[in-house]
């Protein structure tokens, strides 16, 4: 194994720099989460404890083994993009061990616009859905939720990916033997009643958790009949006589301990086929990584530095390094696991594509995970380079990361534009997770790009017209443009809409990474086969 | 020499004894009762047979079968031990008449023993001095009075058949003379059958100090130098030591010789021990003669370099003492202490219960462990509760008592109650370092003895939180998946912390912890105070910086119930879980043994209405009462043991069904 030499002096003026305003953002996305994880705020969780339940993420905390981490995911979803604030798009999910088991754990959170849910809430419990079975995670869902916003209905029930995707992707799963509980822990109204119904094993809290596809008021409405939500599907109804749910808990601690013996009675024992190594901590400190990078994405850094300080030891093992030098291919270690790491260090050329897509096929075929870091500006373009095919090479690299069936992790560092986002694994590429540092951008090319392309087309327009533009009039043109950009390019912005998984604080990635690992690994990794490469 | 023997005795004692025969390559018998099945020397023998129920008079007392045991075996000798059959004449002579040799004295000794009074009345012949006092067979109360006055107050009023305490009585002037004969009468009577009475002078500082005798075949015989047993509680031996503390050589001669002329005055062979009160002047008189290897005969070990197990199985043997009395050297000093399942706290009422736990300090030349028990087995209300004598010899006595405390700390025991910290409270007061011994030492020192308990709990309580947490992260490894970071048990958050929550239960009172992991320490937190810790576990020890001070303490965890053991202190609390009940079994009220005992009184029949708190039966337990009240209204609907019946822990003992609710 080959160890990594850092050449960073973290005394430089550059380096100190770069720390500050890494270290800002990521103190900004510390905040915004913090604020998150009060939910709906004081008001809403008094009113929710008075009635003697546990706060969304406690049930999670108390869910969980004794000081297992929880990987949470999308935790800005739904992030400025309501008129209503709806912290975490009212559902908090991720991965974490319940009685030695890594599960996919989905939780309404009823002290925000009391669980409904809105559009992005329905994406992010589809998404979480996803990840449980690409990853074959047992799901548990704390249900506690008054079902579709009925304001958003017409984005919420009717399209493919709507509320109803959710049982159809229970059912699915089930079919695949991943295991589906189910705590009813409040409201499961209409859609909602079939979270426990489509189950494996539900669980009900007695007086506080109902079931039913219509509640008293619309009973009421539709037959006259006057009934109680208790009787009408609290939890003596649907354990004694309706069968609806399987388990009797008397408050919300024992039905979590209840779902906790559900899932150490799911027989599953995990066997990681792969020859891991012991752990060891890198030879740099992880926050380290931001003075190497820093926030302004148009200072270059060395990829290497950013490896240093994520891989086990800081050894890495580069493959095919002088050929193709704009992509950084090789194995490593992270807490333990091998991974191929494929690093933008510049733009993407013709050889370097080929080299990507070489190693990419060496990563399947030896059945080792892959990991992106992105930092593309794009593949190099000009006559030179179309004529030498940059496109058919181009083309080899995103076909093989499409075809690659082993884990894939993408985690975008810096910048992520164009047809680079594709050869290196973007959303479209289904990796197993894929995280943006708050220091990431995200467009189909830069801001001043995208600028400079719309302002070159109106120029050539208006130069046909024979009117003239002043240099003032063009930068007044751009600059919007490149606002809009930098806001949808923002990690929040994307965040909030459910591109990506996460933001994540850098110094927290190789944890990330090693826990996106150990969940990925619950399947077992699968044979690769490649399509047709244009050669 | 014999090829086989038989130890008629369990425990210590009887693994004690299978050692020194293993090193002799002589084989052994044991034998053992039902509940002696699984124990250390039944595994120890080389065979072993089985004698009866648990209760002694059903299986350790039973001569008969043991001899049968010996015919059976071939076993050429029984080695008795102490207490049981060791001072049986009917024992010893029906082993003579039976051809096989009982490594002891000759049943005539036993017997001019035996009585207190006519042993007293040799001793007087063969010149030993006698406290004084009278020890005459008649018994009449008037004669008794007048010879009361003539010996002089205080004195004691003895039991002649008596042992242990019982049928004994203080007595301070004449005026209390009649009460308290009448009452110590009653109670020999109760005890041994027997009402007979001595009366002795009973000296105000007294010291138990007692010499070791060998006698052989041929008539001759030693001492090996003295104990002392002073530190007593209800006249039982606690700490003893060897030499005595501050006995000149000249006094030690004259209480050997004294001693051996004893032993020779009843025709003694093997070993036997004189005991002697001597008092603060160096006088000394003739207390007793045990006829009998002692509990505390290793402090003499220790100090004269000699088995003295292996003497006795020479002179069994018919061989010579394997040393005349020039030979006999002391070097250094010797202490034993006694551990003892019991409550110091509670008048050291005898403790039973499984030895969950069991640590004991590392043997060499300074340290001894002479026990029966391993961890997991059980201190059962059937036999004496010694769990082990722990024996330390050192240079002098100053560094001997160092070393005691050190292996008391070291000494760990969870599960049941022990006296290991008064134990090392007394190695380590001042008066008994200071050689300031008398029989009543334990009364007269109390406030040394039995210290508040003034640990920092809060301190406790954040080191057994770490030690949670550390068997957590051991726990949490998974086989197949060894270096997953979700085995880290860090509570690792995303973008944020997590510090998680921890209840622990200390007597009446619930602490809420909450822990934040960083990087390789926990920041602990216990109501306001606030710790650093990073631990190691290694076992059971737990490698802990808590504030910046390093230390090494040891915790045992039997379910959710910590025990810390930290320089001789314990600390117990308990991990607190929210426990949920099936709701099915409301309503039947079932009812337990809350620990091994006998039933004494059932107070009601089947179908009886009883309401909530009406005692239901009274068992005895630990020499305590303990009533079985119902815990509501409603009919006892059956009842599973009489009166007399032993029952053992967790024994439902009455079902009551609950009334319907009107």
């Amino acid at each position: 194994m080959t160890v990594l030499n850092t050449k960073i002096n973290t005394r430089s003026d550059e380096y100190r720099a770069n720390y500050d305003s890494m270290a800002e953002a990521v103190s900004d996305l510390r905040d915004k989460v913090a604020t998150i994880e009060q939910g709906g705020g004081a008001k809403y969780q008094e009113r929710h404890l008075s009635r003697g339940k546990l706060l969304p993420r406690d049930r999670i905390n108390v869910l969980l083994d004794e000081g297992s981490a929880f990987m949470e995911m999308s935790q800005l979803a739904a992030y400025e993009v309501y008129d209503d604030v709806i912290p975490a798009a009212g559902i908090i999910a991720g991965v974490g061990r319940v009685s030695g088991v890594e599960c996919m754990i989905i939780a309404n959170d009823p002290t925000v616009k009391g669980g409904t849910y809105y559009p992005l809430t329905v994406k992010k419990h589809l998404r979480a859905q996803e990840i449980a079975e690409q990853n074959n995670l047992p799901c548990v869902y704390l249900v506690d939720s008054g079902g579709a916003n009925l304001p958003q209905q017409d984005d919420v029930f009717p399209d493919r990916d709507h509320f109803g995707r959710i049982f159809f992707n229970q059912a699915r799963m089930s079919s695949k033997g991943i295991p589906q509980i189910a705590v009813v822990m409040g409201l499961c109204t209409a859609g909602g009643a079939y979270v426990p119904a489509m189950a494996d094993e539900s669980i009900i809290v007695k007086q506080q958790g109902t079931i039913f596809l219509a509640g008293p008021p619309l009973v009421k409405a539709a037959t006259g009949e006057v009934v109680s939500a208790e009787d009408l599907g609290g939890a003596d109804v649907h354990c004694r006589t309706s069968g609806v749910a399987d388990h009797y808990a008397e408050n919300d601690t024992h039905a979590l301990q209840i779902a906790r013996t559900c899932v150490a009675n799911l027989n599953r024992r995990k066997e990681v086929d792969l020859a891991l190594k012991q752990p060891s901590e890198p030879l740099y400190a992880a926050d380290e990584l931001y003075g190497v990078v820093g926030t302004d994405l148009k200072k270059p850094f060395d990829v290497r530095e950013v490896i240093a300080r994520i891989v086990d030891g800081s050894e890495f093992d580069e493959f095919k390094k002088l050929y193709g030098t704009t992509l950084v291919t090789g194995f490593a270690h992270i807490h333990g696991y091998p991974v191929g790491i494929v690093a933008n260090n510049g733009i993407l050329f013709g050889e370097s594509a080929q080299k990507g897509a070489h190693f990419i096929e060496l990563c399947c075929q030896r059945k080792i995970p892959l990991l992106f870091l992105q930092n593309i500006t794009g593949f190099m373009v000009g006559q030179k380079y179309e004529s030498e095919g940059i496109a058919k090479h181009g083309a080899k690299m995103v076909n093989a990361v499409a075809c690659a069936d082993v884990p894939k992790f993408t985690v975008l560092i810096g910048g992520s534009f164009g047809a680079g986002n594709y050869g290196m694994c973007g959303r479209a590429y289904s990796p197993n997770f894929l995280w943006m540092w708050p220091n990431a951008r995200i467009s189909v090319m830069g801001g001043e790009q995208a600028a400079g392309v719309l302002a070159t087309v109106k120029r050539d327009n208006m130069d046909r017209v024979g009117e003239s533009w002043s240099e003032e009039e063009e930068a007044t043109f751009k600059k919007p443009i490149v606002e809009t950009y930098e806001h949808q390019g923002h990690p929040y912005y994307a965040s909030a809409r459910l591109l990506d998984d996460g933001v994540i604080d850098p110094a927290q990635t190789r944890d990330v990474i090693g826990m996106g690992l150990s969940a990925a690994l619950n399947k077992p990794v699968g044979e690769t086969k490649f399509g047709v490469f244009r050669m | 020499m014999f090829n086989k023997i038989l130890i008629a005795n369990r425990g210590e004692i009887a693994c004690r004894v299978i050692q020194t025969a293993h090193r002799l390559g002589i084989k052994c018998v044991a034998v053992y009762s039902e509940a002696d099945r699984n124990a250390r020397h039944v595994a120890m023998a080389d065979e072993a047979f089985l004698l009866g129920p648990a209760p002694s008079a059903e299986s350790y007392l039973r001569a008969d079968k043991i001899i049968e045991i010996c015919k059976q075996s071939g076993a050429q000798a029984v080695h008795p031990g102490y207490g049981f059959l060791s001072e049986n004449t009917d024992f010893a002579e029906a082993l003579e008449a039976n051809g096989i040799t009982f490594i002891g004295p000759p049943s005539s000794a036993i017997a001019a023993m035996g009585s207190k009074s006519a042993a007293k009345e040799i001793m007087s012949h063969a010149n030993v001095p006698l406290v004084p006092g009278y020890h005459g067979e008649d018994q009449d109360p008037t004669l008794l009075k007048a010879e009361s006055e003539k010996c002089g107050f205080p004195q004691l009023l003895k039991a002649v058949a008596g042992g242990g305490g019982k049928g004994m009585r203080v007595v301070e002037s004449l005026d209390e003379f009649d009460e308290a004969l009448a009452s110590a009468c009653r109670e020999a009577q109760n005890a041994f059958g027997n009402p007979d009475m001595l009366i002795e002078r009973y000296l105000t500082q007294p010291r138990h100090v007692e010499i070791q005798v060998f006698c052989d075949k041929q008539g001759n015989g030693v001492y090996l130098a003295e104990r002392d047993c002073s530190v007593q509680r209800r006249h039982q031996k606690v700490i003893e030591e060897a030499p005595a503390p501050g006995l000149s050589d000249d006094t030690r001669k004259a209480m050997g010789e004294a001693a051996v002329r004893a032993a020779k005055a009843i025709d003694y062979v093997g070993a036997g021990t004189v005991e002697f009160l001597y008092d603060v002047d160096g006088s000394f008189y003739f207390m007793e003669m045990n006829t009998r290897l002692q509990v505390e005969h290793p402090v003499t070990e220790l100090i004269t370099g000699q088995d003295l197990v292996e003497w006795q199985l020479r002179i069994a043997n018919g061989e010579d003492l394997p040393l005349s009395q020039d030979q006999i050297r002391i070097n250094g000093h010797a202490l034993e202490a006694r551990i003892y399942a019991e409550d110091p706290d509670n008048d050291f009422l005898p403790a039973t219960g499984t030895l969950k736990y069991l640590r004991t300090p590392q043997e060499n030349t300074h340290v001894r462990v002479d026990t029966g028990v391993i961890e997991g087995d059980e201190v059962s209300v059937y036999y004496d509760p010694m769990i082990a004598k722990l024996i330390v010899w050192d240079d002098n006595r100053e560094r001997a008592i160092n070393r005691m405390v050190t292996a008391l700390e070291d000494y760990r025991i969870g599960g049941l109650k022990t006296n290991t910290r008064f134990l090392r409270h007394l190695a380590n007061a001042r008066p008994f370092r200071d050689e300031d011994l008398d029989t009543g030492f334990i009364d007269k020192h109390r406030e040394l003895l039995f210290p508040v308990n003034n640990a920092d709990t809060y301190r406790n309580l954040a080191i057994v939180a770490a030690y949670v947490l550390e068997s957590q992260k051991a726990a949490a490894f998974v086989a197949g998946d060894p270096y997953s970071p979700f085995s880290r048990q860090n509570s690792w958050r995303m973008n944020s912390q997590y510090a998680r929550p921890m209840k622990l239960v200390c007597g009446e009172e619930t602490h809420e912890l909450a822990i934040l992991e960083q990087a390789d320490q926990y920041l602990i937190s216990v109501d306001d105070s606030e710790y650093q810790v990073s631990a190691s576990l290694n076992d059971d020890a737990l490698q802990v910086m808590i504030n910046g001070h390093r230390l090494t303490v040891h915790l045992f965890q039997d379910g959710d119930n910590f025990t810390l053991f930290n320089e001789g202190e314990q600390f117990n609390c308990e991990l607190y879980r929210e426990r949920f009940e099936g709701g099915d079994e409301a309503g039947e009220g079932s009812l337990t043994a809350p620990m091994n005992g006998a039933m004494v009184a059932v107070l009601v029949e089947s179908g009886q209405q009883v309401t909530e708190g009406e005692t239901l039966v009274v068992m005895e337990a630990m020499k305590m009462e303990h009533s079985i009240k119902a815990p509501f209204d409603g009919t006892v609907t059956d009842i599973f043991f009489g009166e007399g019946d032993l029952v053992s822990e967790g024994d439902q003992l009455i079902a009551v069904a609950a009334a319907e609710e009107a």
